[in-house]
């Protein structure tokens, strides 16, 4: 299976499911070449509506879409959607209206564009209100299934999304389940908790451990909210040490949601790998070097963290 | 408009406003201008114009009312009631711990709220989301949205006015919509004029791209030909601006930007009352023993000072 950006699998996921179920529609904020729900827009013309470059109103009309019994999909940016919180935190999730919130181009892996267009703080915004889950599924089998889990689940939902191609990780006989976290690789020196973007590279990461004698166990965290608490409980008990890998702020995102879990339930020690301060303009592959997040920094991240 | 029906909707509005002035006494805190700015426009609707049944508050094929300036539900409150909703007994539970009558509308707290509102600017949005809903499943539905005036200073408020006569079309235009401003020219801090004055309106929405009706707010006749007006309008949604006064009924409250956010005390609140009744102060004690609804009303508001 080749690399495929989780905004494309999303794209062709709603595509397909709209076929089958005629209460899904698209609400777009003019970036629906971006957000791939152009294919949509053109198979299911009367279903799609771009409202301009307006994403509170977007929000609002797929809550009200929602209230007369649609299943709205809200698309933009990471940044730009989630930005527009107040109107989430009110018509979304207090009305408690079934709209599917995505927020494609997250992390700073979205690369020249810059920090202005990245988001970065989106977990951490909606981690804060009490019904919204968050989904960042890890490559394109993942993404297709957490659409259609979106379709079926009672209330707003929040899907991460990436700008760029995502390697396969995981197995093809994978089954996603809300709520629960996978593991993709044994191992018991350390758990290395990824999610999204640069979950490949936590697996790259461990790889080249394992050759400096350390054993990662690799978990791919996709759902952020609910966390899968037995699962990652399980892996600090195991391991006693962990690291959290993820293309967002490392202050409210799967780091901080961890790391509270942890704090409360089983007291671990955790780094976290991510971004701090704000994103830069870049090539996505610098980017991540830069930041720490390519296997070798991840690598050595791990190294520093285990002393070794 | 046949007198009968004339005298029936004055009827209810004015029991509605001793209603607000009841509840707001008893929660000691909440927006008596604008409910009682909004209200005639609200009894108009829920018993002239909109099909529900307070049974079955989620009836498919209901009319819906988004209350925009999620403050004023007071009001809102007070005709849901009146509505057979809820009790009328449970109107002084108001803000109080563990009542559904939150103090800006929970929808899920209290079925018959169509959205959660209070943050203001939002409303108008979700009116345009469920009337292309209901267009797009061929309902008959109506969506009525009342807007503030102080809160169309938000700029959500200008993407729905922006999007709104364009959304659906061409085979589903959202005339299905009746958007309704409230102008009564105050808001929290001072006068609309004196904050930021909201001037041209008419012009701006008519920019905007909709239909354009003008009324006085407190005339039932001219907020139901309006409604007939906007129901009759065909492949847009209508825009009506209800000129109002804040605190109508009450001579103290009327055009004061005190009492945007303020509760009466108990002996304001019996004087609101007997305003709203239009009893002179000699003829109270009387008109109180001829009423003995109103006079137990009354009776609670003076046992809340004595508390």
């Amino acid at each position: 299976m080749p690399a495929k950006a989780s905004r494309a699998a999303f794209g062709e996921a709603i595509l397909e499911l709209g076929a089958q179920d005629p209460r899904i529609v698209i609400v777009d904020a003019d970036l629906r070449k971006s957000t791939m729900t152009s294919a949509f827009a053109k198979a299911y013309p009367g279903r799609a509506f771009n409202v301009g470059i307006a994403e509170s109103n977007m929000i609002g009309i797929g809550a009200g879409l929602a209230l007369a019994g649609k299943i709205p999909f809200v698309c933009s940016f990471a940044c730009f959607v989630v930005g527009r919180f107040e109107t989430i935190r009110v018509s979304v999730a207090y009305t408690r209206a079934n709209v599917k919130i995505v927020g494609t181009h997250a992390g700073i892996a979205i690369g020249e564009d810059g920090y202005s267009q990245m988001g970065l703080e989106d977990i951490a915004c909606l981690r804060a209100l009490p019904n919204i889950p968050i989904i960042q599924p890890a490559d394109e089998i993942e993404t297709k299934q957490a659409v259609a889990y979106a379709v079926e689940h009672a209330g707003p939902l929040y899907l991460r999304l990436t700008r760029q191609n995502l390697e396969p990780v995981s197995p093809p006989a994978y089954r996603f389940q809300f709520g629960k976290a996978v593991v993709l690789r044994p191992g018991g020196d350390v758990a290395i908790l990824a999610s999204g973007g640069p979950l490949f590279n936590a697996l790259k990461a461990a790889e080249k451990l394992e050759g400096e004698g350390v054993r990662a166990e690799v978990v791919n965290v996709s759902c952020i909210k609910p966390l899968d608490e037995e699962r990652i409980v399980g892996s600090a008990t195991r391991t006693g040490r962990v690291v959290t890998v993820e293309d967002h702020s490392i202050w409210g995102g799967l780091g901080g949601a961890v790391s509270e879990l942890l704090a409360e339930v089983h007291p671990t020690p955790v780094k976290r790998l991510g971004i701090q301060g704000f994103g830069e303009s870049g090539d996505p592959k610098g980017l991540y070097a830069k930041h720490g997040l390519d296997p070798e920094g991840i690598a050595r991240g791990v190294m520093k963290f285990l002393n070794r | 408009m046949p007198t009968a029906d004339l005298a029936r909707l004055q009827s209810i509005a004015r029991d509605c406003r001793v209603q607000i002035i009841r509840m707001l006494t008893h929660a000691g805190s909440g927006h008596p201008g604008g409910s009682l700015s909004v209200i005639d426009i609200l009894t108009t609707l829920f018993f002239a114009r909109m099909r529900y049944d307070p049974k079955r508050p989620d009836w498919p094929d209901r009319d819906r009312l988004v209350l925009s300036k999620g403050h004023c539900v007071p009001a809102l409150y007070s005709v849901m009631a009146k509505a057979g909703f809820f009790p009328e007994g449970r109107l002084i539970t108001l803000r109080k711990l563990g009542s559904p009558l939150q103090g800006h509308p929970d929808r899920v707290m209290l079925p018959g709220i169509e959205a959660a509102t209070g943050s203001l600017g939002q409303g108008l949005s979700m009116a345009l989301g469920m009337a292309l809903g209901l267009r797009l499943d061929g309902r008959p539905s109506r969506v009525y949205c009342v807007l503030g005036d102080g809160e169309t200073q938000e700029g959500q408020v200008w993407e729905a006015a922006m999007a709104a006569p364009k959304l659906g079309q061409p085979d589903h235009p959202l005339d299905n919509l009746c958007v309704i401003l409230d102008y009564n020219g105050i808001q929290l801090d001072d006068f609309v004029k004196k904050v930021l004055d909201l001037e041209p309106v008419l012009e701006k929405w008519k920019a905007f791209g909709w239909p354009l009706l003008e009324i006085d707010g407190h005339d039932f006749t001219q907020i139901t030909k309006a409604l007939d007006q906007a129901e009759a309008t065909r492949g847009r949604p209508t825009f009506i601006v209800a000129h109002t006064v804040k605190g109508k009924s009450v001579s103290f409250m009327e055009n004061d930007p005190e009492w945007h956010g303020k509760a009466p005390k108990p002996q304001e609140g019996i004087r609101a009352i007997r305003e709203i009744l239009s009893v002179a102060e000699g003829d109270w004690p009387a008109y109180r023993q001829a009423h003995a609804e109103t006079a137990a009303i009354v009776e609670e508001l003076e046992a809340l000072e004595k508390k």
